[in-house]
């Protein structure tokens, strides 16, 4: 199969790849440009875990291809941060334990980041809606939800 | 060992603190590694074909197109993978289990694999590969398997365990009962008595991250596995066992490990990925598909319990009895005992008897699930109190706290309990505000209780001071939820030291000694009690150094406070050495400063809970909401109680999870219809409340610290407290798990 | 001599008893010579089997002592997640 060249960018840089027609973006990001931080824990849509944001949209990297990033924004867990300055969802994560084993947080933050730029002072009642399409088996969401209020908190005093 | 484990009060000044894991940048940036995220040049995709049938015997496979297929590098089925388990009967069931040897056992059963350039040129070759099949008949349920017309599974078991030796073949492997006392005798004192019947449905454990591995086999006979694994050195063990590879020459690094909750205890698609790769003579990466996870890793036993309990007019338990039945999966294991051992563990009672039925259906191979067993037994034992003290009219706490074990209690399961902490809990939920919140309509309150062992295990830490005056720990438990915090607080506690100057790392197996499997809650408990011993041992060095540099004996350095102190009027002017200052001057005092500790933890001490809930029914739909949620337990000593809160949470989540929702569907031809997270529903963060924590600590006196394994026992009330809400919400008693809408629905209707 | 209390489906292998007196001072003797007086119970112990001395449960520690008028409970070898 002939592969199919795309220019994209990828947290803030431009970049160009090959990828097979049939290849999703999930796997571009990861086998293909290293970037491992959005985690395969299904690949059918259902756990959140390769959480991205494409054109300020929350999307499972796993149901989009590879080829469908030509011309857009690709933001992902590896671009939270700004050198090594966290995100305040990153510390208040580490801050609050919200994470055990840590393979859903990068998608629980991409989508808590999401959620956040949409609506900046989220009820629990919508941050637990808001993240419902993120599964994590360790934590009960108790301290992952805390964790987005106080960082809500930061964010808007910031 | 010259080690002493014993409890002794200390005021702490690092172990109790909340600070931040020292892996946590790490995990919030994406750069922790887990099993799918390593890769090694010119590495191939390895992909495994299984079996669409539940029972089939396997009679011819021809993988000849497959191999000609541009791209495939090997093919593999049982025969690459002879029978080296010399009469090791368990470790051949984990052999048949990796690749099927002449017949298929169940729904996803491995029967051949590839390893090829890509995955599409993986998955291509699997479709070309021709397996025959002969279909014979199966058997999914648990009572259907133990029938004597049921499909047999392997007509070589006879059951273990019965007075008279069987003459016919079973699908019951074996019979075990605990106990004591006269539970005939006891009923007959009763003036109430419940007698019910319970069933649990299969669950898995769920974790988000699939199994995943990287194997390189070279032609020297040495060999590398990168996986994700809840214990490296025994994955060790039993991939060389299986390869025909010494064990020192297999290096197993254990990577981040995204979930495991008893799930990564044994190997699956290691074996097959070592030998994909001896064949191919390339590395290969082999990573489950999630319908791969759940039709063939995990799960947890489905189960069919009785339960008789029989009580005074003034609530004293007189006698209780219960018959357990667990699914094993293919294979014989011990799931029934477990809970046959831990159904009655809270309570004191006179006369008490349990049999545990271990039955071999066309499932997946059972792996322990988070205090294995014991939350269906409990499940069962605590819906029967609640409904004996409503019968006896008494609060059901009052009716359990009246019946609680305590320090000189029998247990159940056999031993003379020392001090426990179930009667604490109990207390505590007494004494907590939810008891006492007001319900509304469709609403309902339940408790319940738990108790699971822990267990200690073979352990090994080296402690290394650099000559910074920092620490380098090395453990070989692995990481599933803090650990490497919590043993960090540890180290520093031990040599007086800041947290911040440690820093702990779980080390592969060519790194550091054997260490057991990081299961039955033992990671912290075992590894905390090595790192004392070997962080005493750096001591002893410390103490030599510092006597060294101030011309002195030994025996007049003492040890405090993170520095060494010459102890007598006569050292008047000699001010303090610390850790960094004696650190500074090693090479000139004998080198570098280490401490080191392989030990077999004992002791682990055993742990209970209390968990109170309240629900709300949606009586036209039959939907379940769980409105508040608490959990009491017992910790020891908690280390960092962040993460034992997080402990106490996540099992609280996946009981919850399993009461409501959770379930293996099995169809008619034996197929798993829900081998997905659309289907097989686990609990979403909009499903769940905040979920209150309370530690107890009460010392383990087999610590030094007190310290308790706390990663299990949480999981055991949930399915009991939340099955008592429900029937006080509905007043129907709910004797099926998962409580989903239909089977809430169904009971209400058959009350009228 | 300690006395040695069986569970249930060991107590079955060493013919019908649930307690047997052993002169033994360590874990190891006390394996070696249960195997010697009831043959019925070494696959068990092959296999893996638990003692719990006064309550608190020892694996794979054969130098352990089992003190004078200690409660020797034996029990089946765990499984744990």
């Amino acid at each position: 199969m002939a592969g199919v060249a795309v220019s994209t960018t990828i947290n803030g840089d431009s970049v160009e790849y090959l990828c097979q027609p049939d290849e999703t973006l999930l796997d571009v990001l990861r086998d293909r440009l290293g970037l491992t931080g959005a985690k395969e824990g299904c690949g059918t849509g259902d756990c959140g875990a390769c959480s991205i944001i494409l054109d300020d949209r929350l999307v499972c990297s796993c149901l989009v291809l590879g080829a469908e990033a030509e011309g857009r924004r690709v933001e992902t867990v590896e671009g939270m941060a700004h050198g090594d300055r966290l995100h305040p969802l990153q510390q208040k994560f580490l801050e609050h334990a919200a994470l055990q084993c840590g393979i859903c947080t990068p998608g629980f933050l991409i989508a808590a980041k999401d959620l956040l730029a949409k609506n900046p002072d989220p009820t629990e009642e919508e941050i637990r809606f808001g993240l419902a399409g993120n599964l994590c088996r360790c934590t009960g969401y108790d301290k992952i939800v805390r964790a987005v209020q106080d960082a809500a908190n930061v964010m808007k005093g910031a | 060992m010259n080690f002493d484990p014993r409890y002794s009060g200390r005021n702490f000044s690092s172990v109790g603190t909340r600070p931040i894991r020292p892996d946590g940048v790490d995990k919030v940036t994406g750069r922790a590694r887990y099993g799918a995220d390593f890769n090694m040049a010119g590495q191939l995709v390895g992909r495994v074909l299984r079996s669409p049938h539940a029972h089939a015997k396997i009679t011819k496979i021809d993988t000849s197109k497959a191999e000609k297929l541009p791209g495939v590098k090997a093919v593999i089925t049982a025969a690459d993978l002879p029978d080296l388990t010399d009469g090791d009967a368990s470790m051949y069931d984990v052999l048949d289990n990796c690749m099927a040897r002449g017949k298929v056992l169940y729904d996803g059963h491995a029967v051949a694999a590839v390893a090829a350039v890509d995955a599409r040129t993986a998955r291509q070759a699997l479709k070309l590969i021709e397996v025959y099949y002969e279909i014979l008949p199966h058997v999914t349920d648990v009572d259907e398997a133990m029938k004597h017309a049921a499909p047999l599974i392997n007509d070589a078991i006879f059951t273990e365990g019965l007075e008279e030796k069987p003459v016919k073949p079973s699908n019951v492997t074996k019979r075990s009962q605990f106990g004591h006392g006269d539970v005939h005798q006891g009923f007959g004192h009763a003036d109430f008595i419940v007698e019910r019947s319970f069933k649990t449905e299969q669950t898995h454990q769920g974790y988000i991250e699939p199994h995943a591995c990287v194997a390189n086999v070279s032609s020297d006979g040495t060999a590398d596995l990168w996986v994700c694994t809840q214990g490296h050195f025994v994955y060790r063990q039993h991939c060389a066992q299986l390869l025909g590879l010494e064990a020192s020459k297999l290096r197993v690094t254990s990577s981040e490990i995204g979930g495991g909750f008893g799930g990564k205890t044994h190997v699956w698609a290691e074996p097959v990925a070592l030998a994909l790769s001896r064949k191919a003579g390339r590395p290969v990466k082999l990573v489950m598909t999630r319908e791969e996870v759940f039709r063939a890793s995990g799960p947890t036993s489905a189960t069919s319990i009785d339960v008789k309990i029989g009580a005074r007019k003034d609530g004293t338990i007189t006698a209780a009895e219960a018959t357990l039945r667990y699914t094993s999966g293919p294979y014989a294991g011990m799931w029934a005992e477990l809970g046959a051992m831990t159904a009655f563990a809270c309570y004191k009672l006179d006369n008490v008897k349990t049999v545990g039925y271990e039955v071999l259906v066309n499932r997946p191979k059972t792996a322990a699930y988070r205090a294995p067993s014991a939350p269906m037994a409990a499940f069962a034992v605590e819906s029967a109190v609640d409904e004996l003290a409503k019968e006896i009219g008494i609060d059901p706490v009052e009716f359990r706290i009246k019946n609680a074990a305590q320090e000189g209690t029998r247990a159940s399961y056999g031993p003379v309990y020392g001090p426990i902490g179930i009667g604490p809990t109990l207390e505590a939920a007494k004494h907590h505000p939810h008891m006492k919140a007001p319900l509304a309509k469709n609403q309902g309150r339940g408790m319940a209780c738990g108790f699971w062992f822990n267990f200690g295990g073979q352990t090994c830490t080296d402690l290394n001071i650099g000559m910074d005056g920092t620490v380098s720990l090395a453990v070989g438990t692995v990481d599933v939820g803090g650990s490497r915090a919590s043993l960090s607080l540890v180290a520093a506690e031990e040599l007086g030291i800041d947290y911040s100057h440690v820093k702990a790392i779980v080390a592969d197996t060519s790194s550091l000694g054997y260490n057991d499997m990081t299961d039955g809650s033992r990671g912290t408990f075992s590894s905390s009690m090595a790192t004392i011993s070997a962080a005493r041992n750096a001591i002893k060095v410390l103490r030599d150094r510092a006597a060294q540099m101030w011309d002195i004996p030994v025996d007049d350095v003492i040890w405090e406070n993170g520095q060494a102190i010459a102890k007598g009027e006569k050292y008047g002017n000699l001010s303090p050495l610390s850790l960094k200052e004696i650190a500074a001057q090693s090479g000139k005092t004998g080198g570098p400063i280490a401490g080191h500790s392989e030990l077999v933890a004992d002791g682990a001490g055993v742990s209970f809970a209390t968990h109170i809930c309240d629900i709300e029914v949606d009586p036209e739909t039959g939907a379940t909401r769980v409105l508040r949620y608490t959990v009491i337990q017992d910790a020891g000593k908690a280390v960092h109680p962040t993460y034992v809160e997080g402990q106490y949470q996540g099992g609280a989540a996946q009981g919850i999870g399993w009461a409501l929702n959770e379930e293996y569907i099995y169809g008619k031809d034996g197929r798993l219809q829900n081998a997905g997270f659309l289907d097989y529903r686990i609990p979403v963060c909009s499903d769940l409340p905040m979920i209150d924590t309370q530690i107890l600590e009460i010392p383990n006196p087999n610590h030094p610290y007190g310290v308790r394994g706390v990663g299990e026992t949480s999981i055991v009330p949930p399915l009991a407290a939340i099955a008592n809400a429900v029937s006080n919400a509905v007043g129907v008693r709910m004797t099926h798990i998962p409580m989903s809408p239909p089977r809430i629905l169904a009971a209400l209707e058959a009350e009228g | 001599m300690v006395e040695v209390t069986l569970w249930g489906s060991l107590g079955t292998a060493a013919g019908g008893k649930n307690k047997v007196d052993v002169e033994a001072k360590d874990i190891r003797e006390l394996f070696r010579k249960l195997g010697e007086q009831y043959p019925g119970l070494e696959p068990w112990i092959d296999r893996g089997i638990a003692v719990s001395i006064d309550g608190v449960i020892y694996r794979d520690t054969w130098s352990k002592e089992l003190p004078q008028g200690a409660e020797i409970f034996l029990l089946p070898r765990l499984a744990g997640g």
